[in-house]
């Protein structure tokens, strides 16, 4: 459920940065967080497949709801850095120019 | 249990490359022996692309670890440096899931290199194709 939500998370990244009208909201750091993490949950998943076989896709209900519940967090959490980052590095001027005006 | 650890450390070597290749370009573009490398992408730009997805991947991964209680905030930082035997199997992870993580990405890193290279290399001709007709 991590992956698929994470996964999700990427697609929707990838989407709306190839229809970025400019580079100014560094979406492509979100999009690469979110394609590695997807990827490195790929590799877990397979490893637990081989172990599990099929049982590894009829998960316990309050296991996926856990999961669900992490992959949420996950999303939260890479959409929390990426905001940080924005705002440290200000690339369209937008907190310097209020912290100006507080001056004023 | 402990299987990001490679990737993050695969991402502070990439970094250190990046930082390495960077200073080369600088020192390639005063000295103008860049011209002809105009129409290929820079490597630090490619690197930069790896340690996004190598450290990006990591940090959500630690999280999750954390949320597994994998991690602790106090010393040796990973439950699984209480005991002998959950440490070989933790090693024994790193060595399989670890290397295979890191694997994948700079193997899929590796796919997008030469995909971005050769949609720059399509674009080119393009214009020439244009002038032709």
């Amino acid at each position: 459920m991590t992956l698929l939500i994470t996964v999700f998370a990427a697609i929707i990244t990838t989407v709306v940065w190839y229809n970025r009208k400019d580079d100014n909201m560094k979406l492509g750091i979100l999009m690469f967080m979110f394609w590695g993490a997807s990827l490195m949950w790929l590799v877990d998943a397979i490893f637990e497949y081989a172990e599990l076989k099929a049982e590894y896709f009829n998960p316990a209900i309050k296991d996926m709801l856990n999961d669900a519940f992490l992959g949420l967090c996950v999303v939260a959490l890479a959409l929390v850095i990426w905001l940080v980052r924005l705002l440290v590095t200000d690339p369209k001027g937008s907190v310097k120019r209020a912290l100006k005006k507080e001056e004023i | 249990m402990a299987c990001f650890t490679v990737s993050a450390a695969e991402a502070v070597i990439v970094t250190m490359a990046k930082k390495a290749e960077v200073k080369k370009e600088a020192r390639e573009l005063t000295e103008g022996r860049t011209e002809t490398k105009s129409a290929k992408i820079p490597l630090s730009v490619k690197l930069t692309w790896l340690r996004n997805m190598l450290l990006g991947g990591s940090v959500l991964l630690l999280f999750e670890h954390i949320w597994h209680g994998e991690i602790v905030p106090w010393f040796p930082f990973l439950t699984a440096m209480s005991n002998s035997a959950d440490m070989v199997e933790m090693l024994k992870e790193m060595a399989t899931v670890g290397v295979s993580m890191a694997l994948l990405i700079t193997f899929t890193w590796g796919i997008m290199c030469v995909c971005a290279e050769a949609i720059l290399k399509r674009e080119a001709k393009k214009p020439a194709q244009n002038s032709e007709n």
